[in-house]
C-alpha cells in the first residue's frame, strides 16, 4: 500500500529525471515521458480500485507515524483526481509531441510538465497542511516556466500577473498556515480536523477558514480573485493553456473541498453561506467575461472561471447529492476543457490565430473537426446525454432539494450564457463563412501545419471518446460521486484511517 | 568576456581545489551538523562560477564534465532513488536505511540519508550552474 501511494508522485519525479538527463535527445524525451504518463494513469486507476475495495488507504513518508510525520493519504476523491490527472498528462504528452514547436519543446518543456503533475498529485494525496503548501509551489514554479517558456511579450505579462497574484495567495496560506499550527498544535489534516472541532474559540476559527478560503480562492481563480486567469491563461502556447485549464486550477478547487469538508465544518451557516454567495459571483463574472470576448481561448478561460463557480456552489450546498454532484462536474470539467483548449490549439494550427471576428468556414472545411468540437462545447454548455448535462443536473437537484432557489436560479442562468458563448464559438469559427480577406497559409508551411493539426487530433478524439463515455457511463460512474461524497461528509473515515483510532 | 585579471586567474586556481574539498566536508558533516547537500551545492557552484567568471564558462563547462542539467537529473534520481531503497528495504518510503557494512574511513556510516544528501547535493550544483553559465552566456 506504502508503494502505491509513493507512485503517483515518484513516477512524474523519475520522468522528471530521465528526461533532463535525455535533454539532447527530443524522441527519447516523449517517449519517457508518454510512458511516465501512462504507468501514472495506471497507477491511479490501480489505486482508486484498491479504494474502493479496501477503503482509505495511508502511508507515512519515512514511516514516522501519523501527527509527526508526513502522512500520505487515498479516499476516493484522491483517488479519481489522481486518476484524471494522469488522464490529462497523457493527452496533453501526445498532444505536445504533435503540436508545440520544436525551440519550445527542446526547452526542458517534459522536465516541467512532469514536475507540475508531481505537485498536482502531491497535492491531491497529501494529507498534511505543510506538504499541501510545498506542492503547490512546486506546482507554481513549473507552471510559472511552462507559461513563459519561449518569451513572447505577452507571455511575459500574462506570467507576470500569474506569478504576482499565485504568491499573495501563498504568502496568505503560509500565514493561515502559521496560524492555525499555533492555535491546534499541528500541521496534519486528520489531526486539524479533530482539534478545531474542538477548539473554544470560534471565532479565531472562522477568521482562519477565511483565511484559508482567500489563499486556495485565489488558486482557483474564485470571485473576486479570478482576474489574472483570464488575463495569463490565453498566452503560452495551447497545450499549456489546456494542462493549465484542466489541472491547475482544479487544485484549488480541490484545496477548498479539503479544508471546508473535513477541516472547518463546526460553522456551516456562515463559512458554507459565504461560500455560497462567491460561488455564484464567480459563475457570473466568469460568464459575462466569456459572453463579451471575441477569441476562442479567451472565451475558454473565461469559462473556466464560471466551471470553478459551479464546483464551489457545490461545496457551499454541502450535502451528499451536491458534494457528488460537485466531483462529477470536477471529472467531467478536466476532461472536457482541456479538450476543448486542444481543439482551440488545433484551430490556431490552422488559421494561425483563435480571433472570432477573422476566422469561419470551418465547418464547410473540417467537418470532422467541428463535430469533435461540437460534442465538447455541449458537454460543456451542459446538453443532455453528454456528461456536463448530468453534473449540472445533480446540482440543481442539489439546490432545489437544500432550498437554495437564489443560487439555483443564478446557475440555470449562467448555464444558458454558457450554451450562448459556446454558440457563439461555433456560430463565428465554424458556421459563418470564411471572411473574403482571410490570411490564409500556403505552400509548404500549410502543409506542415496541416500534417500537425491532423496528428494532434488524435488526444482530441481520445478525450472526446471519454466525454462522451462519461455521458453514457452516467449512472456508474454518479454512484462514485455518491460514494465520495459520503466519504467527504464523513471525516472521521478520514481521520481514522490516518490516526488509526489513537489520537 | 573580457580580458580576466591575473589576480583572479592566479586565486581562483588556488581556490577551487579548497572550495570543492569544503563543499564535500559540508555535505558529509550534514546529518547531524550544520551543512548538508544544500550548502555544499552552492560552495561547490561558487567554486566552479568562480572559474567561470575569471576564465569564462566554456572552461568551466569542461572542468565540470557534466552538463548541469544532466548533474540535476542525476541528482533527482538519486534523491529519489534513496527513499526508494526505504520503500524496498524498510518499512516506508523515505525511511533512513543504514547498513551495517556501509562504513568509510573517513566519511564514517553511510546510508540513505547521506545518499539523499548527495543527490541534492547534484541538483543544486546543476541547478546553479545552468543559471548562472546561461546569464554568462547570454551577455
Amino acid at each position: 500500500m506504502d508503494t502505491l501511494l509513493v507512485l503517483p508522485i515518484l513516477i512524474p519525479l523519475a520522468t522528471a529525471a530521465l528526461t533532463l538527463i535525455a535533454a539532447r535527445a527530443l524522441r527519447i524525451q516523449r517517449a519517457l515521458s508518454f510512458a511516465g504518463m501512462a504507468s501514472l494513469l495506471i497507477t491511479g486507476v490501480v489505486i482508486l480500485l484498491h479504494v474502493d475495495e479496501h477503503g482509505i488507504a495511508v502511508a507515512q513518508a519515512g514511516g514516522w507515524a501519523a501527527p509527526y510525520g508526513i502522512t500520505l493519504v487515498a479516499d476516493r476523491l484522491s483517488a479519481l483526481l489522481v486518476t484524471a490527472a494522469g488522464v490529462v498528462g497523457l493527452a496533453t504528452t501526445v498532444f505536445t509531441g504533435f503540436s508545440l514547436d520544436r525551440r519550445r519543446e527542446r526547452a526542458s518543456f517534459y522536465p516541467l510538465l512532469n514536475v507540475l503533475l508531481m505537485g498536482v498529485c502531491g497535492s491531491f494525496l497529501t494529507g498534511d497542511l505543510f506538504n499541501l503548501y510545498v506542492c503547490f509551489e512546486v506546482m507554481l514554479m513549473a507552471s510559472f516556466v511552462l507559461l513563459t517558456l519561449g518569451g513572447t511579450r505577452a507571455q511575459l505579462e500574462g506570467g507576470l500577473k500569474y506569478l504576482i497574484l499565485n504568491l499573495v495567495s501563498s504568502a496568505i496560506f503560509l500565514t493561515a498556515g502559521g496560524l492555525l499550527y499555533r492555535a491546534v498544535g499541528t500541521l496534519n489534516m486528520a489531526d486539524i480536523a479533530e482539534q478545531v472541532a474542538a477548539y473554544p474559540d470560534t471565532g479565531l476559527m472562522d477568521t482562519l477558514a477565511m483565511l484559508f478560503l482567500v489563499a486556495f480562492g485565489l488558486k482557483a481563480a474564485m470571485f473576486p480573485f479570478f482576474f489574472w486567469l483570464p488575463a495569463s491563461y490565453h498566452t503560452p502556447p495551447p497545450v499549456v493553456s489546456a494542462v493549465f485549464a484542466g489541472l491547475l486550477s482544479k487544485v484549488g478547487v480541490y484545496a477548498l473541498l479539503r479544508t471546508f469538508t473535513m477541516m472547518f465544518t463546526g460553522h456551516l451557516a456562515f463559512t458554507h453561506t459565504v461560500l455560497a454567495v462567491l460561488a455564484c459571483a464567480t459563475m457570473i463574472a466568469g460568464v459575462l467575461g466569456a459572453v463579451a470576448q471575441m477569441e476562442i481561448r479567451r472565451i475558454l478561460s473565461f469559462q473556466i472561471v464560471s466551471s470553478i463557480g459551479f464546483l464551489i456552489l457545490g461545496l457551499a450546498l454541502m450535502s451528499k447529492i451536491a458534494l457528488a454532484g460537485a466531483v462529477f462536474y470536477l471529472l467531467h470539467n478536466i476532461v472536457v476543457k482541456t479538450n476543448l483548449f486542444f481543439l482551440a490549439g488545433v484551430i490556431e494550427k490552422l488559421r494561425g490565430h483563435g480571433d472570432l471576428r477573422r476566422l469561419g468556414g470551418l465547418w464547410r472545411e473540417r467537418p470532422v473537426l467541428s463535430v469533435l468540437f461540437l460534442v465538447s462545447a455541449l458537454s460543456l454548455a451542459g446538453i443532455p446525454p453528454l456528461s456536463g448535462f448530468w453534473a449540472k443536473l445533480v446540482l440543481l437537484r442539489a439546490g432545489l432539494e437544500g432550498e437554495w432557489y437564489w443560487a439555483i436560479g443564478i446557475a440555470v442562468v449562467v448555464a444558458l450564457l454558457t450554451l450562448y458563448s459556446m454558440t457563439k464559438i461555433w456560430a463565428l469559427a465554424f458556421w459563418k463563412d470564411a471572411p473574403p480577406n482571410e490570411f490564409a497559409f500556403t505552400g509548404r508551411e500549410r502543409d506542415v501545419r496541416e500534417k500537425s493539426a491532423r496528428r494532434a487530433m488524435l488526444p482530441v478524439v481520445a478525450l472526446t471518446v471519454v466525454t462522451v463515455a462519461i455521458g453514457f457511463l452516467a449512472g456508474p460512474i454518479f454512484e462514485m460521486a455518491l460514494a465520495t461524497a459520503e466519504q467527504l461528509l464523513d471525516p472521521s473515515q478520514y481521520v481514522t484511517a490516518v490516526l488509526g483510532g489513537v489520537s | 568576456m573580457n580580458q580576466s585579471s591575473i589576480v583572479l586567474g592566479t586565486a581562483v586556481r588556488l581556490m577551487l581545489p579548497v572550495l570543492l574539498v569544503y563543499s564535500l566536508f559540508l555535505l558529509q558533516r550534514g546529518h547531524h551538523a550544520p551543512g548538508g547537500g544544500f550548502v555544499g551545492g552552492l560552495v561547490a557552484a561558487a567554486a566552479f562560477s568562480l572559474v567561470a567568471l575569471s576564465d569564462g564558462p566554456g572552461r568551466a563547462r569542461r572542468i565540470l564534465r557534466v552538463q548541469p542539467l544532466r548533474l540535476m537529473g542525476l541528482g533527482l534520481l538519486v534523491a529519489a532513488g534513496s527513499g526508494v531503497v526505504g520503500l524496498i528495504w524498510g518499512d516506508a518510503f523515505l525511511q533512513g536505511i543504514w547498513p551495517k557494512w556501509a562504513y568509510l574511513p573517513v566519511i564514517g556510516k553511510i546510508g540513505t540519508p547521506f545518499t539523499f544528501d548527495v543527490g541534492v547535493f547534484m541538483v543544486v550544483l546543476g541547478f546553479a550552474l545552468e543559471v548562472f553559465f546561461t546569464l554568462l552566456e547570454d551577455e
